[in-house]
């Protein structure tokens, strides 16, 4: 299923000649990439490529150096975006609360917040877990919430920064799972990971960043049967960790 | 010894009485540094916060300032007010030398710096870790802090109970600025230091002891607070 491609949609995003430079490195390097509606985004590479930088950028958290982002939809882009972070960050305060501050900042009114966390908690699975303080949920518990709150904004595009990094066999299953009907209902997602199977698993479209650059983008099939970059083909055999 | 004794013995019939002389000065002295305490938090608790998240013109006088009136001695805070007070005075006019609200005003000044430096930290340190996440959410500094202050609660709270264990125990600044006029200004510090110096055991002891009890139940507070946070939220 596609997000409607109406004139509320704020993608495509459009990312033309963008450079981002830090301490006098540039580590994000003359980036023109296009997203449009509606696929599964992964981006894969090696430690320190700049994923986590690419991500931040295309959400809003960092500004390039150079270059430009832009929305179709410019007006009202922050609203429409969520992001999932390696480590989720929760609230001192109850699992339900901490979906209910994210909603209470969009000035979503009471009675929706109430139906709305109620959903989101079922479809993730943590009910039974709505009362608890937050912080002593398992790592994987937090992520699964982080996702749930994400999910409860109903963005029209969700950024996952590896979202299961940290987790064991079976969380990471679970967040997998979450993350595909989250795309189901509606969402673009555009994640990095670190590990090859979960890209296989996860992606229509592949990007692969190294040293700043993107080396390779294209749809997932052709990127594992036939990968055109060197790099790219290291990268696959596990050759190039760094 | 006996001397000891039968003043030890006089002092617990006073507290277990309730003694009139003993109550009043116990409720003054609970009135001025609780009063001054919630002013110190209401001052101290934005200003801190401010000063954690924003950068703006005077900010690093306001980190200096904070710092340096945190280990400020209670009688220069008290002589400063003194000054400030008296007679010939900038704020003379309003007589308020050698009355509760002097002692207030004093203990303010002493308890303020601790709560904003306090709150300051503990907002700081929160802000690296939530600050990606909230921006995400749409919350810059300005609307995070209620949720900053809320989710740094247990520390904070510490703070104050500091506060008002400096204010309730020091003797300096009341003993300068409220004078310890009987029945007007004498409170629990500056009643045992006078009642010591005319010999009055009993008196002093009762205060003493309560005195002790406030300041145990105040570290007790404070270490179940702790414990709290660290078994609920990690
Ligand atoms: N704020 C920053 N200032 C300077 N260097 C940074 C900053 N953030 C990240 N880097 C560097 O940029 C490179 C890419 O980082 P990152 O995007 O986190 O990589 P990845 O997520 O692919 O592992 C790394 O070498 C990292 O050290
Ligand atoms: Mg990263």
């Amino acid at each position: 299923m596609t997000a409607p491609l109406d004139d509320t949609s704020i993608l495509p995003l459009e990312l033309t000649d963008v450079s981002f430079a830090a301490g006098g490195n540039r580590l994000i390097k003359d980036v023109t990439l296009r997203f449009e509606p509606g696929l599964k985004t992964v981006m894969i590479g090696p430690n320190g490529a700049g994923k986590s930088l690419f991500l931040r950028l295309c959400h809003g958290l960092l500004q390039p150096t150079q270059g430009s982002i832009r929305w179709q939809q410019e007006t009202g882009a922050d609203r429409h975006q969520a992001m999932v972070f390696q480590r989720p960050v929760m609230l001192r305060r109850s699992v339900a609360a901490n979906i209910d501050y994210a909603l209470k900042l969009r000035q979503i009114s009471r009675r929706d917040r109430g139906d709305i966390i109620d959903r989101v908690l079922h479809q993730t699975g943590l009910r039974r877990l709505a009362d608890q303080p937050a912080r002593v949920l398992s790592i994987g518990e937090q992520q699964k919430l982080a996702l749930a709150r994400a999910w409860a904004l109903e963005p029209q595009v969700l950024f996952l920064d590896e979202p299961t990094a940290s987790l064991d066999p079976a969380a990471i299953h679970s967040v997998e799972e979450i993350i595909a009907a989250i795309h189901d209902a509606g969402t673009r997602i555009i994640m990095t990971t670190h590990d090859l199977g979960q890209a296989r698993r996860i992606a229509d479209e592949v990007l692969f960043i190294n040293r700043g650059r993107i080396l390779e983008a294209a749809p997932a099939d052709r990127f594992f049967n036939a990968p055109e970059n060197d790099l790219a083909q290291a990268f696959l055999r596990g050759e190039l960790l760094w | 010894m006996t001397d000891f004794s039968d003043a030890f013995a006089a002092a617990i019939g006073l507290v277990l009485g309730l003694d009139t002389s003993l109550t009043e000065i116990v409720g003054l002295s609970l009135r001025v540094s609780l009063t001054a305490v919630a002013i110190a938090a209401f001052i101290g608790l934005p200003v801190g916060a401010a000063i954690a998240l924003f950068r703006f013109p005077g900010r690093f006088f306001f980190v200096v300032a904070t710092n340096a009136l945190m280990g400020m001695p209670p009688v220069v805070v008290g002589l400063i007010v003194y000054l400030l007070l008296s007679r010939a005075g900038p704020f003379g006019v309003f007589g308020l030398l050698f009355t509760p609200t002097a002692m207030i005003v004093a203990q303010v000044l002493l308890v303020t710096p601790i709560i904003a430096a306090l709150t300051r930290q503990v907002i700081e340190d929160l802000w690296i870790e939530y600050e990606e996440q909230m921006r995400s959410l749409g919350a810059g500094p300005g609307r995070a802090v209620p949720a900053l202050l809320w989710d740094g609660r247990f520390t904070l709270i510490t703070a104050i109970l500091a506060g008002f264990g400096r204010a309730s125990a020091e003797v300096g600044a009341v003993m300068i600025v409220g004078g310890n006029i009987d029945h007007v200004t004498r409170v629990m510090t500056t009643s045992i230091a006078l009642e010591v110096s005319k010999g009055n055991l009993a008196l002093a002891l009762g205060l003493g002891m309560i005195l002790l009890v406030l300041s145990a139940s105040i570290n007790a507070a404070a270490y179940l607070i702790q414990h709290n946070t660290k078994r609920w939220h990690a």
